[in-house]
């Protein structure tokens, strides 16, 4: 299990970072959805790692397990990802608003707003958000 | 009866800075956008209110601080707020800033989008709640709360140019907000508490285990305060974004990066100032603060307008206190806290005079509607909205406020930037002085100069150069707003001593971290409902 976490960890962090470095904003959305996933996913393994406990002490917990607390999963690393699970949810929807609104205005899906200005595109990346393709070649 | 049920009401008064602006934004968000009128006297008695709260807390603040269990649960488990000296001195500072940004946004920038108001509130109330809350999680939230108001504020007013800074800043936030919540879970896997207080009794402790994995999340969680407060290398995103808000955003932006400082120096004290971790990332802010301040220098004598230079004034600030915290010297940081409160004030002032002197020629300003429904033009109807009339005496009082704006930024006397600058050499030379002491006082120094030289470049530019542009027209509200601001920089200065001993009280207790513990974990039953 700790195998599988961590890896899970290391891939989502390290897919999300090569896409937030990349140069269109859509790509950037995703990187840093699967960024906080991968963070949520991290807070978890810090509350340790349980299978089949409960999240609360029972009535005859004190009897049933004595006093060794490692039957009981941490609540309080739950509380924390699902407050940082609707706060990035929330935060996501209002990048994408703002990156709606800079395609909009600006007419280009680039970071900067604008296109590169070399004369040759990068080979393998069509300019997927540029609406006038043909401006740059004429 | 009457006694008890005064002190009971009077305990309740730390919470208010968090209950009553966010009670109030609802309200808001409830009123349609037409009934400006009444928003604006609202957002005017709330932050009122707010400044008159926080000016009480500043009278009240002790040397023991003030603690609020929410729900009156005990301290470890439960929720606390903390108000002493330097919580009440940075919610006073975020009252007296919000409240002249907000008069100063009523002759134009209230109309230039929907919802200013709410918003508004909301980051005044992140901002206070980050500067009383007691533990790292609820930090997090209230950080959160703060920067999505910030999101909303950076963009009110829309065009092309905010639009596109308000993309970096809010993918910038979004990534430290991820640091700020790896940073909280690794501090909470190895200690098992994120309560301030707690931690630091636990730190205190010599059995503290897995240290330095906890150092580690220390490290993490710094990274995401140092990109709030903009320090070199990870505050490139600030100029850009604080020169293309809106003016009343950017000067309440302002406190912003001043409470990425304010956690800086509470957690460093508390957490680092004993105990095994004793003195953790001290030569790295020392060399951050140091980069900083002469990152910040080099970009304000870049800068071709007063927006851009106001930003980089924010950033020499920021830099100086943490160079200051970094060097370890108790006395020059009490003198840092109090150059940290005027220079604040008067980056503000200058992001305000700056949108007054440049108006005729601000490119941001060609708005253009995003969502159509959303959007009334905002400047088009010169109906009888305008609060006073046009002051014909406008450049006269806008150049005085540029070069009071100056003088406070460049630290040249009279005012209180020079007192600050003094008490933090005077500081830094009291005791044994280091070759980083050396560093420091020569840095500021040339940053300084390297202040004084551009803002007067820019002020010769935009006042006296003769150009075709009409002169600037400076209306009632924006008047009082630069006025408030100007004069708690002479009120800064002209009670210099009772200041400078406030701010050294503070960091006196902030050096004495088993009071907070104390306060916090011991502190007996019956406070709060």
């Amino acid at each position: 299990m700790e195998l599988v976490l961590s890896a899970g960890i290391g891939i989502l962090s390290a897919a999300g970072v090569w896409l937030i470095l990349r140069p269109r904003t859509f790509q950037v959305v995703l990187g840093l959805s699967l960024l906080s996933y991968a963070v949520n996913l991290f807070i978890f393994a810090m509350g340790r790692l349980t299978v089949g406990a409960p999240p609360v002490l029972g009535a005859g917990a004190g009897t049933a397990i004595g006093t060794d607390n490692v039957f009981v999963d941490d609540p309080v690393t739950q509380a924390l990802v699902l407050t940082a699970v609707v706060i990035s949810f929330a935060l996501t929807a209002l990048f994408l608003v703002v990156l709606l609104a800079a395609r909009g205005v600006t007419g280009s899906d680039h970071v900067d707003g604008q296109e590169p200005h070399q004369g040759e595109p990068h080979p393998g990346e069509p300019h997927p958000g540029n609406p006038h393709p043909g401006k740059l070649h004429p | 009866m009457n006694a008890s049920a005064a002190s009971a009401w009077s305990d309740h008064v730390v919470v208010l800075p968090i209950v009553l602006p966010i009670a109030v934004a609802g309200v808001m968000f409830l009123l349609d956008e037409r009934r400006r009128r009444l928003k604006e006297a609202l957002g005017l008695a709330t932050l009122l209110a707010l400044l008159g709260i926080a000016l009480v807390l500043v009278g009240r603040a002790g040397a023991a601080p003030e603690v609020y269990r929410v729900g009156n649960w005990a301290a470890p488990y439960g929720i606390v707020l903390v108000a002493d000296r330097l919580s009440a001195m940075m919610l006073a500072l975020a009252g007296l800033l919000g409240l002249c940004a907000l008069v100063f946004s009523f002759a134009r920038w209230g109309r230039a989008g929907p919802r200013f108001h709410g918003l508004f509130l909301l980051l005044v109330m992140g901002v206070n709640g980050a500067f009383l809350t007691g533990d790292l999680f609820n930090l997090f939230v209230f950080f959160e709360v703060m920067l999505a108001a910030s999101y909303g504020l950076v963009l009110h007013g829309s065009g092309e140019v905010r639009i596109r800074a308000g993309l970096g800043y809010i993918a910038v936030n979004l990534i430290a907000s991820l640091f700020f919540l790896i940073g909280v879970s690794l501090i909470y896997g190895t200690m098992g508490t994120l309560n301030m207080a707690d931690l630091a009794r636990r730190l205190a402790a010599p059995a503290a285990s897995e240290l330095a994995l906890f150092e580690i999340g220390c490290a993490i969680l710094g990274l995401a305060f140092l990109i709030k407060c903009s320090a070199w290398p990870l505050g490139f995103w600030l100029p850009t974004t604080y020169a293309a808000a809106s003016a009343p955003a950017a000067a309440i932006l302002a406190i912003l990066s001043k409470v990425g400082v304010y956690v800086v120096v509470r957690l460093s004290l508390l957490l680092f100032g004993a105990g095994l971790s004793e003195g953790f990332g001290q030569a790295c802010l020392l060399g951050i603060g140091l980069a900083t301040i002469a990152y910040g220098t080099v970009g304000i004598l870049a800068s071709r307008d007063l927006a851009r230079a106001a930003g980089y004034a924010v950033m020499i600030s920021s830099g100086t206190v943490l160079a200051v915290l970094g060097s370890g010297s108790d006395a020059a940081l009490a003198g840092a806290l109090y150059y940290l409160v005027g220079s604040t004030l008067a980056a503000g002032a200058l992001f305000l005079l700056a949108e007054v002197l440049q108006r005729g020629r601000d490119p941001v300003e060609q708005a253009q509607p995003v969502f159509a429904d959303e959007y009334r033009d905002p400047f088009d109807d010169a109906d009888a909205t305008e609060i006073g009339r046009i002051l014909p005496a406008g450049v006269a009082l806008s150049g005085v406020g540029l070069l009071l704006c100056t003088l406070m930024l460049a630290g040249v006397p009279p005012l209180a930037g020079f007192v600050g600058k003094l008490a933090i050499f005077s500081g830094l030379t009291g005791g044994t002085i280091t070759a980083s002491s050396w560093w420091l006082i020569a840095i500021l120094t040339l940053s300084s100069l390297g202040t004084l030289l551009p803002l007067v470049r820019l002020g010769i530019l935009t006042l006296w150069v003769p150009h075709d542009d009409p002169p600037p027209a400076l209306r009632a509200s924006e008047l009082a707003a630069l006025a408030g601001l100007l004069a708690a920089c002479f009120g800064l200065a002209l009670w210099g001593g009772p200041a400078l001993a406030y701010a050294d009280a503070t960091v006196q207790g902030l050096a004495q971290p088993q009071d907070y513990i104390r306060a916090v974990l011991g502190a007996p039953a019956g406070g709060a409902p």
